[in-house]
């Protein structure tokens, strides 16, 4: 216990850039001399320690400090003012839209908020940083000490949870784009363009702890912040676009170990599995080059999609002063007890409630809750079914399947699906008095789902209802026998697969509506009956 | 007599039109400017144009506000739209911004005359507008003599008559010191009364914009019409604003008014002294009681303004990169070379000195000795302040040690010229109003200033005080010789 504690107070120390080359330094010098008898690193176990640092946008109209739009894709400098510019004289006035999807980000990750917070300047030289200093939050970020709880289901379905806590949130204003002419990267182009559209967009920035120690859980913990993210509204994570904007922090150690080895920043990671793939990829490499003796070099890589490998950016040299300071432009951020209870009482459910729910009162496996709780509008759209009455495991059949690739083929989102929960349990529940059999449903699906409306008016409208009345499927079996004598003569010599032959006709006679279950029982009264 | 309600009374009256006056002033200016140099731009045609649209307003039987048609100047750090704005600076010498300061846009409503930008030390750091990357400007009442700074292009343009009052800024010292200098009232609100929207940013906890003005009852007018609420300024203070003129009455029965001591002691120039202990002797013929009493830490306030004001200046200043706008150095091979060419090209030394001095204060390991132990003291000066008002309703002291001091005389020593706001500076690092008023001349007929330092939001009283005075005292009718 003491042990995890003294760890983690070192690592919030090293996830913040400006503070860390020394203390990772010292903890490198206390792991290469620990022990009387020196020890063949080749011979140890190691294991990674691992941080995140995800950037994410804001989805506000408008950005954090003026009035112009945040709209993704719009033209070259044209979502710009004279605030987001930075030009001389103007001042920056807090989107209050922003604190309150930060605060809201802050509770659902389980953090304690700031009753008193404040912003701070980050002064560096960038030219895609019009006032070469970023509006940012330093020592009184609005929320700190919280955890995200992730889910990991192996190949059995078994389900493995594991808390990750949060360093802290803070929020601060993006930067714009530099457009590299001349060529496609940096190193070679003749002149930049400088972009402001981006320029002041509102982001919160969440560190984890270094609690992750495997490629899959920081895929994991980066996919299930983005859940949480989405279910609030207050991000779309779209990591194309770069609202969702992942940095890791790796190191190796032997399994044992309480201090850290050197630690190395991985970029450029655009997906979930580019992270799980670069960081797996990493610690190989560090685990590699540690065994054989070779030294981590403190630096910045990139993950290269093209060839899967990370490759050094930059190496640190010495650390960077940002030269922190409250910024004198904004006042201090007060959050009264009554909002703060407002904004709470505000929160949905989370997904990984809702996985708890469906798991132990519902009895879902893991693996059907992740997929149903992984968007909220699918989880709504499940609950509403279950809530008009269709039993939980056949509604997540038929959301997972059918429903989910129709919504991919389309490119539609649950919301705008013509099919309204409601429907869809009385679907189920046509399926359950037997009134139409499977397959029917499955034939009436591509009409519902395009149109919507009462699946069971459109049975009676269709004439499709099943035939489930004993007496008119015995007489009809009769009919079938007596049309097909010598089918029957066979059937009764032993050729008993004829069974199917006979169901078939069946099927046949009734367009399908025969109640397949009951007729194959009746027919096989029949069929060995009167022999 | 007030320069505004007069000019006014004249408008109203169809005495003279708005463009008579509006070229009166032009016509001073044109005869002045060669020795002054107060103006950086003058806007001769948009005034003009300006007051054609008064005169038809006044033609058409409109009713008029007290500013509108009246010709003003303002100084050359507030963003105006469509005119540029240097701030005395290589580094903005064709800026020309696309927005209107708050300040700019209130007179503007008020149908004020904008006859001019004025000139100021570069980036408004420094006491004497020697500074200013234009050449400086010379005080009307002896052209060898400063006219102050920052705003020393408004407090001489007032003071000279080329304009009827004028706007500047005040971030140590600013409008109260060239006010002092060149004989005029010249007032610094409290921090948050006025929007700083489009004011360019010298240090952002300090600045504060206010009016230079011939008279009390001009400052308290033109305070009226640019105080307020801004959205725009998350800083600027929900008040409503009261008419200021009401404030102004003549008797001073029942205000208490103290007495710095630690502003009379050593350093004062003997004429200064005098000058000071005269005005006690008439405050308290007009009815007020003299208290003496202490603020212990003020002298601290130099010490501690030359780091937090230099902190934030070093961050406001960064965006000057020769990126985006402004001046950009020629023959620059990389991006370094090209932020570290323009910016030894296009800043003046003062400005380099004090970018450097907030760039150490701020960097990792001298943080918590330079600027966090600042604005601790600052802390301590708010709270000797807060002491001293439970004992006065005013406090005076000179609103500088000397008088117009000799243009050169200090160029070549930061720290003599720093010490010449050592009386103005305390009140901004607590947010307090200001106001300083002429209380004399020396013997070589230079004017003396007074300062009355009022507490949070007490404007009205700094203005009923100061009326009082000046309705008690010659020396507002005393005009330069040019």
């Amino acid at each position: 216990m003491a042990k995890a504690k003294s760890s983690k107070r070192q690592a919030s120390k090293t996830s913040k850039t400006a503070k860390s080359t020394q203390s990772t330094s010292t903890q490198q010098a206390a792991t290469i001399a620990p022990e009387p008898t020196p020890v063949d690193p080749a011979s140890l176990t190691y294991e990674a320690v691992i941080g995140l640092e995800i950037h994410c946008q804001l989805s506000t109209q408008t950005k954090i400090f003026s009035s112009s739009s945040t709209q993704f894709g719009a033209p070259p400098n044209t979502n710009i003012d004279p605030v987001c510019l930075g030009l001389p004289g103007t001042l920056p006035v807090l989107n209050e839209k922003v604190l309150e999807y930060a605060v809201k980000a802050g509770l659902a990750l389980n953090c304690q908020i700031a009753p008193y917070s404040k912003f701070d300047r980050k002064q560096y030289f960038y030219p895609d940083l019009p006032k070469n200093y970023q509006i940012s939050q330093y020592d009184l970020p609005i929320a700190q000490h919280g955890y995200l709880e992730i889910e990991l289901v192996d190949e059995n379905g078994t389900a493995r949870r594991k808390k990750i806590g949060i360093t802290r949130l803070h929020m601060e204003e993006d930067a714009g784009k530099l457009v590299h002419a001349g060529s496609d990267r940096l190193s070679g182009s003749t002149y930049s363009l400088v972009d402001l559209n981006r320029a002041g967009v509102p982001l919160v920035e969440i560190v984890s702890e270094p609690d992750l120690r495997t490629g899959q859980e920081a895929a994991e913990y980066a996919q299930e912040l983005r859940r949480i993210l989405r279910y609030l509204g207050v991000c779309d994570g779209n990591m194309q676009e770069g609202s969702l904007r992942c940095d890791v922090n790796i190191s190796v150690r032997p399994v044992g170990s309480n201090t850290f080895g050197t630690k190395v920043e991985i970029k450029n990671m655009n997906s979930f599995s580019a992270i799980q793939r670069a960081i797996d990829y990493e610690i190989e490499r560090q685990v590699a080059a540690v065994k054989a003796g070779e030294a981590i070099v403190q630096e910045t890589r990139l993950w290269d999609e093209a060839t899967q490998q990370t490759r050094t950016m930059r190496v640190k040299e010495g650390s960077s002063d940002y030269r922190y300071f409250p910024e004198p432009d904004l006042g201090p951020i007060e959050v009264s007890a009554e909002q703060l209870a407002a904004w709470r009482a505000d929160l949905p459910e989370l997904p990984a409630q809702k996985r708890h729910r469906y798991e132990t009162e519902w009895g879902l496996p893991p693996q059907d809750a992740r997929v149903l709780t992984d968007e909220r509008g699918v989880a709504e759209y499940f609950e509403a079914t279950v809530a008009a009455g269709a039993p939980p495991k056949l509604a997540a059949n038929w959301i997972m399947g059918d429903i989910t690739a129709y919504l991919k083929e389309q490119k539609l989102a649950i919301e705008a699906l013509p099919l309204k929960p409601t429907e869809l349990a009385e679907l189920i529940q046509l399926i359950e008095a037997a009134t139409i059999s499977s397959k029917m449903a499955k034939d009436l699906l591509p009409e519902l789902l395009t149109q919507g409306g009462s699946p069971k008016a459109l049975v009676e409208k269709k004439g499709l209802s099943q035939i489930s009345d004993v007496a008119t499927l015995e007489a009809m079996i009769d009919e079938v026998l007596a049309a097909h004598p010598n089918e029957l003569e066979q059937y009764r010599a032993g050729k008993t697969k004829l069974q199917g032959f006979f169901v078939g006709q069946m099927m046949k006679k009734t367009c399908g509506r025969a109640d397949p279950k009951l007729t194959n029982q009746l027919l096989a009264k029949k069929l060995n009956a009167s022999s | 007599m007030s320069v505004i309600q007069e000019l006014h009374r004249q408008l109203v009256r169809k005495e003279r039109s708005a463009t008579e006056i509006t070229q009166a002033y032009l016509d001073r200016i044109a005869a002045v400017e060669p020795t002054l140099h107060s103006f950086l731009t003058v806007t001769g045609d948009r005034a003009l144009a300006q007051a054609a649209e008064v005169d038809q307003r006044l033609a058409a039987g409109e009713e008029i506000g007290l500013l509108t048609g009246i010709p003003l100047a303002i100084k050359d750090n507030l963003c105006t739209y469509g005119v540029r704005t240097t701030c005395a600076s290589k580094m903005l010498e064709h800026f020309v911004p696309p927005y209107e300061s708050t300040v700019t846009q209130k007179l503007q409503a008020a149908g004020a005359i904008m006859v001019g930008k004025t000139n100021l030390d570069e980036f408004a750091m420094g006491s004497s507008t020697e500074n200013s990357a234009f050449g400086f400007t010379a005080n009307p009442w002896n052209p060898e003599r400063v006219s102050g700074g920052s705003s020393g292009g408004s407090a001489a343009a007032v003071a000279a008559g080329e304009c009827a009052a004028a706007l500047g800024s005040d971030t140590g010292g600013s409008i109260r010191q060239p006010a002092a200098f060149c004989g005029v009232v010249g007032l610094k609100p409290t921090y948050g009364l006025v929007s700083r929207y489009g004011l360019v940013a010298y240090a952002s906890s300090l600045d504060q914009v206010g009016p230079l003005a011939p008279t009390v009852t001009d400052a308290a007018i033109l305070l009226g019409a640019i105080a307020g609420h801004d959205p725009k300024d998350a800083t600027s203070l929900s008040v409503s604003i009261p008419d200021y003129t009401q404030a102004l009455k003549p008797d001073l029965k029942g205000m208490r008014i103290g007495v710095i001591q630690e502003t009379v002691g050593e350093g004062l120039q003997p004429e200064v002294k005098s000058a000071l202990e005269a005005a006690l002797k008439t405050l308290e013929a007009l009815g007020a009681t003299i208290v003496e009493l202490s603020c212990p830490r003020f002298a601290y306030g130099l010490p501690t303004y030359y780091i937090i004001a230099p902190s934030e200046a070093s961050a406001n200043l960064a965006r000057y990169d020769g990126v985006n706008f402004g001046f950009r150095a020629e023959g620059a091979s990389d991006l370094l070379e090209m932020y570290m060419k323009t910016r030894a090209q296009g800043f003046g030394a003062e400005v380099k000195r004090r970018i450097m001095i907030g760039t150490y204060a701020l960097s990792a390991g001298y943080y918590d000795a330079y600027y966090l132990r600042a604005q601790k003291v600052r802390t301590l000066i708010k709270e000797d302040f807060a002491q001293a008002f439970a004992q006065a309703d005013v406090l005076v002291c000179p609103t500088a040690p000397t008088t117009a001091f000799k243009a050169g005389e200090k160029t070549a020593d930061p720290l003599s010229m720093y010490l010449s706001d050592l009386m103005t500076i305390p009140v901004n690092l607590a947010g307090l109003p200001g106001l300083s008023l002429p209380c004399g001349f020396d013997r070589e007929g230079l004017p003396i200033g007074l300062q009355l330092i009022g507490n949070v939001l007490g404007e009205e009283t700094l203005f009923h005080v100061a009326y009082a005075y000046e309705q008690a005292t010659p020396w507002h009718q005393q005009q330069p010789q040019l």
